[in-house]
């Protein structure tokens, strides 16, 4: 199968930087653990936070605006994986197609301009 | 065993033990993050069919955005986060019943296509070229302009139902103080 192993080319760069990217971050813990001598002691052992006291639970609650700003992070998401097989093909299309890739943007600007009077951007 | 059928195994088990573990954990968080492992693996699976960008949206859409926001949706409600419950209810035989009708059809269906069909073989274009068809096909009038079209207006509803739901109710009240 080593044949087809041209088609998956722009991949083997990811298939080699996944592992060394778990690894880089694999090592310092493990050898942390390994080198590091253990003497805990109750002052050791307990929560710092840049020298500065822990204040409150580790689980705490998000503002509801990150939820709205993730709704309309996930919109627009959905319409750049529409409109990026049309900028490949950018330069093979002809102006009325393009015109309808910016047709597809300006529906879609009009649903930002809605959001923006609505001041669901705003952050309070 | 070919190289990538040595993959193929490995990454299809990591995401079938990440998917149990997103119905296995006791922890919500935990559970939407295992979720991300389990997409992640799918989206490998996609490359390994050269489908680049179904990968790449795999990757953009279901872990950018929909496992964000999962997350998202989880840590808003203090007490969800919190608790631990027991991970089946009395309706489990449904959801068990399901998922073996599913698997069933899914194996009946499979067991129907042709052996010569479920072989691998090229693809008669590089993705490259498929991926600016797909571009051309979009916004060609011939093609699929409409839907592509529709999908917009799709989107600009979701937008704005999403926010009308979603809206904090204090907004509400200071443009009732506007008025």
């Amino acid at each position: 199968m080593f044949g087809e192993a041209h088609m998956h080319d722009q991949w083997i760069f990811v298939a080699f930087f996944l592992p060394i990217g778990f690894i880089a971050a694999a090592v310092p813990i493990i050898a942390a653990r390994i080198l590091g001598p253990r003497k805990p002691n109750p002052v050791k052992l307990s929560t710092y936070e840049c020298g500065v006291e822990t204040v409150g639970d580790t689980w705490v609650q998000f503002k509801v605006q990150y939820y709205v700003f993730a709704l309309i992070f996930v919109i627009f998401d959905v319409e750049a994986v529409f409109l990026f097989p049309w900028a490949v093909a950018y330069n093979q299309l002809q102006l009325y197609m393009v015109l309808e890739g910016v047709l597809f943007i300006l529906i879609l600007a009009a649903g930002l301009f809605y959001v923006w009077r609505k001041g669901a951007l705003e952050w309070s | 065993m070919t190289i990538a059928q040595i993959i193929f195994i490995a990454i299809s088990a990591i995401t079938v033990i990440a998917s149990i573990l997103v119905v296995a954990s006791r922890n919500l968080v935990h559970a939407a993050l295992w979720l991300v492992l389990s997409l992640a693996g799918v989206a490998v699976l996609f490359v390994l069919l050269q489908a680049s960008f179904l990968a790449v949206v795999q990757v953009v859409i279901y872990i950018g955005a929909i496992a964000i926001l999962i997350i998202f949706a989880v840590m808003l409600t203090r007490r969800v986060m919190r608790e631990t419950k027991p991970q089946v209810n009395r309706y489990w035989w449904i959801g068990a019943l399901a998922a073996l009708l599913l698997f069933v059809t899914l194996v009946v269906i499979l067991n129907q296509v042709p052996s010569a069909a479920s072989s691998v073989s090229e693809l008669p274009l590089p993705e490259e070229d498929l991926l600016s068809m797909l571009g051309t096909a979009l916004v060609d009038v011939d093609g699929f302009v409409l839907p592509f079209e529709v999908a917009s207006v799709l989107l600009l509803a979701a937008l704005i139902g999403s926010l009308v739901i979603a809206r904090p109710i204090k907004l509400d009240a200071e443009e009732g103080d506007e008025a």
